[in-house]
């Protein structure tokens, strides 16, 4: 049972995270629908299952700090504040795009909104994220780096070089694994020397071993926060396993046959991060109608951005030719 | 007037870029306590202190990544990568995430940052310090590629690769580093994009970059003195932007072309170059351009080895002589 007297996060604030995780569920949802209707071309990679650490975060977060995510990361940017016909659109190569089709579903990027971009390639985020975080502190302002990546992501060295430049220079930044157990079709715990992945590696680093349910979204919330008051405090790094289960395969290539059915069950089943967290609203005694009324809203949104993606014109041929240089165009020659 | 060596003036020309902007700082592997393995940081971190000159650990893809990220938020890093070899072990951070990243976010993000690293033979260090690997930069759309002839160019070009709001690769060149000049100014700056004429001539176009530029001025020297011959010699200073105007120029007067090149031949900016003139003077041509470039071979230690794999004043010459009188 949930200790009401005692309640730390409180219904407002467990509100705001119920309708950021459905959110980013229900876009998730309509992303694969739209890929089933081939509106959606090239490749993508869904994070259903995994909404309460991009949810937990985007609610613990303050305008202003930094944030890098994964090829993973309709999420990540949607928790930040993005508008959903801003990433709806840009899956699918429209104007109303983020970035208006130049980027694509593996590189979103929201800088208005501090999402610094999606990172396709495995590790570069880390350093790149450790930089926000030096001027950060090289400004002497208190902004915060936070930067999501997977469980296959600690075996590569751009993690090490950057957990250690965090460490030595104090950074304000908070590095956060999401363990869905699998590095893309292969279990990591057959690839990888230690049984926690980021965790385990933490020491090596003069870092806390810091394991979370990612799947519970209040302690996921508390987990963030903390993180987040202890970077924001100068108080350095820190590096969080947050274990969680994709509910699709890696990629829309991948029907993810690889995975023991009886897990996959009991983790859709009995662990979805969403399911449990509407029990759990309603074990606060949280009034049923307020929960469904979020839950139309959102299915709402999630609708009328669609139309407004579908409506949205392609892009002009000419934009090929725009934004290599700052200057706004691509001439490498007088 | 004062004499100023290639190696002064790198430190120089940081030492004015953090002076003027405070945005500026710079990062890298022993830059700041030792004052750089070649010595071309020296003082720096005396001057600027901890916070401004940073020594990082032998960590290529941090170093860099930490600038990128810093040059998103609008500062203007300098980051030093030891030696141009050691690219390849950051590459993915210079070739996928700074060159792209302006485009894929439709110009959301710029990144205002120098990457400067000591480039070339001529130090009998083997394959793996001793590249010249402007060529695998200029192919990556998304990036600027300078590499400086002299300690004037080194301060111009680099007080404008600090200003550009694109990032620039600065390869300087590790046998110019003891080449000396006389400067009048030092605060100068000198816009990335314009081609140099080291020497003039009428007779065939000579391009150069870097080292093989100073090698090609020499050669120039010789053709005149020794054999009537009057060579226009151009040092690219740039690949990316390139100077095409000057080269056309130059080539509609000559209709006679060599470039000098210090990597190997396959792929190398002068097949770039070459192909451009065929594209816009082939009217103007009176023969085939050739490329002198070293033979397609990691770079050999031994003295003797090196010294005649790259490009030497003597084979410039003679390949002009080639070229022009048919000996």
């Amino acid at each position: 049972m949930v200790d009401k007297l005692n309640d730390d996060i409180g219904e407002e604030k467990r509100l705001q995270l119920w309708e950021m995780m459905l959110k980013l569920r229900l876009v998730e949802k309509k992303a694969y629908d739209l890929f089933l209707q081939n509106l959606i071309k090239g490749t993508s990679h869904l994070a259903l299952g995994q909404e309460a650490i991009a949810g937990a975060f985007g609610v613990a977060l303050k305008q202003g700090d930094y944030t890098f995510c994964t090829y993973r990361g309709h999420a990540h940017t949607l928790a930040r504040g993005s508008s959903i016909e801003g990433v709806l659109g840009e899956l699918m190569g429209r104007q109303c795009g983020l970035m208006k089709g130049k980027g694509g579903s593996m590189h979103l990027t929201d800088v208005d909104k501090g999402v610094m971009g999606s990172y396709a390639i495995i590790g570069a985020h880390l350093t790149i994220a450790n930089g926000t975080a030096l001027a950060s502190k090289y400004n002497k302002t208190n902004e915060v780096s936070v930067c999501f990546f997977g469980d296959g992501t600690t075996n590569i060295g751009a993690f090490h070089e950057a957990l250690n430049m965090a460490k030595i220079w104090n950074l304000p930044i908070v590095f956060v694994c999401e363990n869905n157990l699998y590095m893309e079709y292969t279990p990591i715990h057959e690839v990888t020397a230690v049984e926690h992945p980021a965790a385990d590696r933490a020491g090596a680093y003069d870092l806390d071993k810091i394991i979370v349910d990612g799947n519970d979204a209040d302690e996921m919330l508390r987990t963030a926060e903390k993180a987040i008051s202890k970077a924001r405090e100068g108080k350095g790094p820190s590096l969080i396993e947050a274990k969680t289960y994709r509910h699709s395969g890696h990629s829309r290539a991948d029907p993810g046959k690889y995975r023991p059915d009886e897990e996959v069950k009991d983790w859709m089943e009995n662990k979805d991060p969403i399911k449990n967290y509407r029990a759990k609203l309603l074990d606060f005694n949280i009034n049923e109608k307020i929960i469904s009324e979020i839950e139309e809203k959102i299915k709402d949104q999630v609708e009328k951005a669609t139309e407004i993606s579908m409506a949205s014109p392609i892009p002009e041929i000419k934009e090929i030719y725009t934004d290599v240089w700052a200057n706004g165009g691509s001439e490498w020659h007088n | 007037m004062a004499q100023l060596t290639y190696r002064a003036s790198v430190s120089l020309a940081i030492a004015q870029s953090m002076r003027k902007d405070q945005k500026v700082f710079f990062i890298g592997e022993d830059v700041g306590a030792a004052g750089g393995v070649f010595k071309a940081t020296v003082g720096l971190l005396e001057e600027f202190g901890k916070e401004r000159v940073m020594d990082a650990p032998i960590s290529e893809q941090a170093i860099l990544g930490a600038a990128m990220g810093a040059a998103m938020t609008g500062l203007r890093p300098i980051a030093e990568i030891m030696f141009s070899d050691f690219l390849a072990v950051c590459w993915d951070i210079v070739a996928n995430q700074i060159a792209k990243t302006r485009y894929m976010s439709d110009g959301q993000i710029n990144i205002p940052l120098v990457i400067r690293t000591a480039n070339g033979g001529g130090s009998k260090f083997g394959a793996q310090h001793s590249q010249s690997l402007e060529n695998w930069s200029m192919m990556i759309p998304g990036l600027k590629v300078v590499a400086p002839s002299c300690p004037s160019d080194v301060l111009g070009l680099m007080d404008s690769a600090v200003k550009d709001p694109d990032p620039v690769i600065f390869y300087e060149h590790k046998s110019l580093y003891a080449f000396k000049e006389e400067i009048e100014q030092t605060d100068i700056s000198i816009p990335i994009g314009e081609a140099n004429t080291l020497h003039e001539g009428k007779d065939i176009t000579i391009i150069g970059l870097a080292l093989m530029a100073q090698r090609a001025k020499e050669a120039a020297l010789i053709l005149k003195d020794k054999h009537d011959i009057n060579a226009k010699v151009i040092d690219l200073r740039s690949l990316v932007p390139l100077d095409l105007q000057t080269i056309k120029k130059s080539v509609i007067e000559t209709g006679h072309v060599l470039t000098v090149e210090e990597n190997p031949r396959l792929c190398g900016w002068g097949a770039e170059i070459s192909s451009l003139i065929s594209e816009h003077c082939f009217k103007n041509l009176k023969g085939p351009v050739t490329r002198v470039t070293t033979p397609h071979v990691p770079l050999p230690s031994a003295d003797i080895l090196e010294d005649n794999t790259i490009p030497s004043v003597e084979l410039i010459v003679n390949e002009v002589i080639k070229k022009l009188k048919g000996e």
